[in-house]
Order: structure tokens, then sequence, then C-alpha cells
């Protein structure tokens, strides 16, 4: 065991999967000879070689869409998407294709297939690089989506993904890639998908939240700790299939909730959450929950961009909101 | 033969001349085949015009680019069709019950039996040539000795997908071969509105493989050309890009009226290139092909096809629970919830 961050776990999970079933493939935009643009696939084309690990035309909807031929045919193949704001030119392949296939064909064909993708904000990136899609994914029947928030899960649940047999889609949060290490075990082991995790216990308020902005909850919720104010907090780590047991416990608990995102906050995951506690905990609840996300608005570019995301001091601001109803 | 027909030198392959003149050259024997396939085509539209189908897209005039083309893969091989591979689907093997009940309304109907490997029939257009390339690919990476077919039509070659999925079985190689029949519209929209190129064909080119263009209503050189096609597939050199040229004598599909953007002038023209006519004057001068002979390949056709319709219209309406259970392989508690609180609905709804 060894202390690993975000991108050499996935690394060490793709090493591990490609490693245990010769039918996994890597493919995607410089992932080969370069080890993908943030290094996640590094080394892997060295220990693999040419005929699993592939750099492809630069062609989303040509990644995708061979992917999903791929997969038909008897491979698991695992295409890297360089960033989430390029999902898009593979939207026809991923909705239109991949998530129908078994529904299609009733169950004579299937689509195992995982898209990885960078995905989130915070690294003072170009535009179309610090975008937060997964509503977007998790609206399509027949896809998974994924998104991890620190390396232990990032590699158990991308091993996850490898082996399931429906699409997946695997969204890593960027601005963490490098930001958090922890020990992560060397071989082969699985974190379920459609869990919730429970990162902190807390009787006052629940705070819901994935990816990135579970280090700014932590930190909100150790302010809120010196207020008196015990937060909860989930870590979805799937969007979808959604784990609403796990949050729904703790709000009958609590009596209180706060979802955190980063995406903007209409017809984002958020409400899906905020709308099963309303189905079926509402009358646990003490006051309305609260959203804390960015904005209905584009991404800002760097000199607003800290703006935009939900800080630690929104996210408190969040908290007391709900506490003080 | 491939290589002679050069698409830049408006170079097309035929076998049979309309005259019935004969390329001496393999001569498969398919008139059963095209007549079934036209028979169930049309059965097809009456079953619309009668309400008994949703919607329809008929080939008539494609029965030799479908039939010729799909007659050259073997079983194993992958074919990935659009929506008006009726013909194909035929020669394939997958049951026409199963696309009968699917334009029914029942998507039971595209689960093909296991050893038949076609796809869904794909819907949006030109984007499906991509899952060919990558079923060629994985198929190459694994050793099989198979290739893989997209059948798509002109209209397709204008899509983004189209060109990613030539792109990429030109730099990976793949086995795959792209059927386009050219049948000259893009529902309302005539083939050279579609792109400046002299030929479909030509497209290839581009991409570093070979394109060829085939008279797509003679059977021989549709067969001749697939033929040809699979054999640099199966044999490491990679895809190939076949535009069969043809005419769509029908609509579009059943909902379009095609008297709104062509000229009847201009079907009359094609029609005396029926790819059925021209094979029975070739069968004709033969000896093969007389009054006794067709009333007995179209009897034997109206049987098959009406097996094919009791047996579509004899699958009981689909269980409510079909909705849910192939989204996933198992189902999410979300979905579990769903299909359970709407059978309950369902019963007390009977009650």
């Amino acid at each position: 065991m060894a202390k690993q961050n975000l991108v050499e776990a996935i690394n060490s999970g793709l090493m591990v999967e490609m490693e245990r079933d010769s039918r996994v493939v890597v493919l995607g935009e410089d992932v080969g000879k370069e080890g993908g643009v943030f290094r996640v696939t590094d080394g892997l084309q060295v220990k693999f070689g040419l005929n699993r690990v592939f750099d492809t035309p630069l062609a989303e909807s040509g990644i995708i869409g061979v992917s999903i031929g791929m997969a038909v045919n008897g491979l698991r193949p695992v295409a890297e998407i360089q960033f989430e704001g390029f999902l898009h030119l593979a939207m026809n392949q991923i909705m239109n294709h991949a998530a129908r296939i078994r529904t299609r064909s009733r169950g004579r064909f299937t689509c195992p297939l995982v898209i990885r993708s960078p995905w989130g904000g915070g690294i003072h990136a170009p535009e179309h690089h610090s975008d937060s899609p997964e509503a977007l994914f998790a609206h399509t029947p027949g896809m998974k989506v994924v998104i991890p928030s620190t390396p232990y899960d990032a590699k158990g649940l991308l091993i996850s993904a490898i082996r399931d047999p429906d699409p997946v889609l695997f969204f890593e949060p960027k601005r963490i890639y490098r930001a958090i290490r922890e020990e992560v075990p060397d071989g082969e082991y699985t974190v379920p998908l459609g869990k919730a995790k429970l990162v902190r216990e807390g009787k006052d308020v629940t705070v819901i939240t994935w990816g990135a902005m579970l280090r700014e909850v932590l930190k909100a919720a150790e302010t809120a700790d010196k207020d008196g104010v015990k937060v909860e907090v989930i870590d979805l780590r799937t969007i979808s299939p959604m784990d609403d047991v796990t949050f729904l416990e703790s709000v009958r608990k609590t009596g209180r909730a706060v979802v955190v995102h980063e995406a903007p906050p209409t017809c984002g995951v958020g409400a899906e959450v905020i709308a099963r506690i309303n189905e079926k905990a509402l009358l646990s609840l003490q006051g309305p929950v609260a959203r804390v996300t960015a904005f209905d608005t584009i991404v800002p570019l760097t000199k607003l961009e800290n703006l935009y995301l939900p800080s630690p001091e929104r996210i408190l601001a969040g908290i007391r909101k709900v506490m003080t109803f | 033969m491939i290589e002679k027909f050069d698409p830049l030198k408006g170079e097309m392959l035929r076998i049979l001349h309309p005259d019935g003149r004969f390329e001496e050259a393999l001569r498969p024997d398919l008139s059963d085949a095209m007549v079934t396939i036209r028979t169930a085509d049309q059965r097809a539209l009456i079953l619309q015009r009668q309400g008994r189908f949703g919607t329809y897209a008929p080939l008539i005039g494609q029965e030799a680019a479908q039939v010729g083309s799909a007659y050259a893969l073997q079983k194993g091989d992958w074919v990935f069709p659009s929506f008006r591979e009726t013909g194909v689907l035929y020669m394939m093997g997958a049951p026409l019950s199963g696309l009968f009940l699917y334009w029914m309304g029942n998507e039971s109907g595209q689960k093909v039996p296991e050893d038949v490997n076609v796809f869904p029939i794909a819907v949006p257009v030109g984007t499906h040539p991509l899952h060919a390339v990558g079923a060629a690919w994985a198929a190459k990476l694994q050793g099989q000795k198979i290739c893989t077919a997209a059948y798509f039509g002109d209209g397709g070659t204008s899509e983004g997908d189209f060109h990613e999925a030539m792109n990429f079985a030109g730099v990976f190689q793949t086995p795959t071969i792209f059927i386009c029949q050219n049948n000259q519209y893009a529902i309302s929209v005539p083939r050279k509105k579609q792109t400046a190129s002299k030929t479909l064909a030509q497209k290839a080119v581009a991409y570093g493989f070979p394109g060829i263009q085939v008279d797509g209503n003679d059977l021989f050189a549709v067969y001749a050309a697939t033929k040809e096609a699979r054999e640099r597939a199966v044999s490491g050199q990679g895809p190939t890009f076949i535009e069969a040229v043809t005419y769509r004598f029908g609509p579009h599909t059943t909902a379009d009226d095609p008297t709104k953007y062509r000229e009847d002038a201009e079907v009359e023209e094609w029609k005396k290139l029926d790819p059925m006519l021209r094979l029975q004057k070739y069968l004709q001068g033969k000896g093969l092909w007389n009054e006794e002979t067709e009333a007995k390949c179209k009897a034997e056709a109206e049987k098959i096809v009406n097996q094919v319709v009791q047996d579509a219209e004899a699958v009981p309406p689909p269980d409510p629970r079909e909705m849910f259970l192939f989204t996933f392989a198992e189902l999410t508690p979300a979905l579990k919830e769903q299909m359970e609180d709407f059978l309950t609905f369902l019963k007390e709804k009977e009650k």
C-alpha cells in the first residue's frame, strides 16, 4: 500500500484491470505516448503495447462511436474524452446509441463501455475546460454517472465501472487530481456503483455533495463545528443510479439538508436530491432544503472563476440559512 | 477489380447491362430472394396503410443493392443497418417477422437470434458506420476472421460521423465495408445537394482506401464488388467503400409524398432500370424465367410473407415491465420503484 493522489490511483485502477482482463483496451486523444494530458494513462502503452492502448484521431464522436462497436463485439473499452466540454461532440453517440443498445435489442447486444473524462472547474483552465455536465447524463436513461472525490474511491469505483455490463461515464474532478494523497491498496478492490458514503457524522444538518466540492464542504463543516453546529456530510459518489437511501436516512435524523454542487442549479442533480427528500422525508424536515451551487451562467474565466464555484464561506452561509429557518 | 474502376474517371462497374447483356462473371441464383423482398416490402406498405404498421421506410428499387451485397457477406460477419434494409436483414438471416414486429411498435422484434450479428436498425442517419468500424477493429484485435458492413445512404455521407468513421477505418485499417446505397434522395434533397463531389465513391480516396462506384441495380455487380471488398477485409487489406448507384422508387417513408420534390418523368426513367426487370430479362434470355416460374416464385414469396405477418401479429402485446427491464442489466432502485408503482397503479385501475 502506498499513498497516491487521484491521478495515480486511477492509473493504478487501469493497470490492475488491464492486467486482469485482456479485453480491456484504452483509447483516446494523447492517451498513448503522452500518457494523457493529465498523465492518467501514463505508462499504459509501454506496459500493454500498441494493441491495447490507442492514440486516436482527434474526434470525440468517433472515439465513442468506435468504442461502442468494440464493446458490442467483445472488448471492454475505456475511452478518454480529454475534457468534459468536448463530450458534447459525442452526445449523439452516448445518448442515442450507447445508452439505448440494451433496450433496443432487448438485451441481445450490450455496451460495457467506460467513458473517462476530467470534469469540473478550479484549475484556471481555458473555456470549455471547467464544466460540470453530470445532470445531462444522469438524465439519460441507460447511462450511469460516477464522480469520485478521493483516490481510494476513484480506483475502486473505476474498477467497478470497467466490470459493469452497461455504459458508465466516469467523471474525474480535475481540481483535486493531485490535491489529495491517501493510502490506496496496490492490487484490485472495488467500491460499488450506486452507493453513497457517509463521510462525516453530525446530528444537526446533512450536506450532500460530490466530486471536488467534498473538500470545500468538509472545510465548512469544521468551521460550523466552532458555532456548535454538527454537520453530517454525504458524498454521493455515484450520481446515477442515485443512492437516496443513505441521504434520506441522514435527513430523517438531522431534519435539515443542504445540497452542494459546482454545476448550475436549474435542473441540476441537486434538484433531484431535493425532490427525493420531499417525496420520502418531507415530514422529517424542519425547514426548506438549501442549494449551494454555481450559477445558471457560463463558467467564467479565471478572474471570476473562484467566485463562481461554491466556497467554504458560501457553503457555511447555506448551512446557517437552514439552521436559522 | 475495385482498383480497376476509378470513380475519379467516372468509371462504374456494371456486369448486367440494362438491355440484359451480361458480363460473364458470377451468377448466384438470387431471383427468389429478390422477389420475396419486394413482396415483403409491398406488404409492409399495405400493412401501414391498414394501420397495422406505424411508419415504414420502403426499399422498392434497391433490392439488387441489398441482396447482392448481403449475399457476399458470410455467417459471423456483422451488419450495421439503417432503417431501409429489409432486404439485407432477410439475407442475413434476421427473421423478417422481427423487423415487422418492430415496425408494429414492439422493440423485441430487434432481438435477433444469437447466431445473427445484425445490429438494431439505426434511425439517426449516418452515425452508425462508427459502430461498424469499432466492431471491425475489435474483430481485428481479437483475431476474428470476419468483416463488418455499415449500410447507409447518400444523405448519410453528409454527416460528421460518416467522416469520422471513414477516417478511423483508414487509420486503423479495420475490416469494414461501407455500403452506401445512393438512392438519389435524402427525403426530398437530391444527391447533388448533399455534396459537390462528382461521385460518393471518390470520397474514399481522401481516407486512404479504395472506393468503387457500382451500378446498384445490377445484382451481380453489387455482389462482385462486395465479395472482393470482403476478401480485402478478412485478408488484412483494410476497408472498402462501395457506392451502389440506385433509386428509391417509393417515398422516404410512408409519411412522405415524393411527388412534391421529384418529377414523374424522372421516376419513369429510373423504372427502366428496375433491378428486378433486368434480372428477369437476363433469366429469360437464358431460358430460366417464364410466366410459370414467375408465378411459382411469386406464390412462394407470398407464402413466406404471409407467414412473416402471421408470426409478427401472433406476438402478444408486451408486458409493461418490458419498458423497464432492459435499461440496465439489473433494475436500479429508482427503476424498480417506478415499475412497481406503475404496476400497482395498473392493477388498481383494473379493479
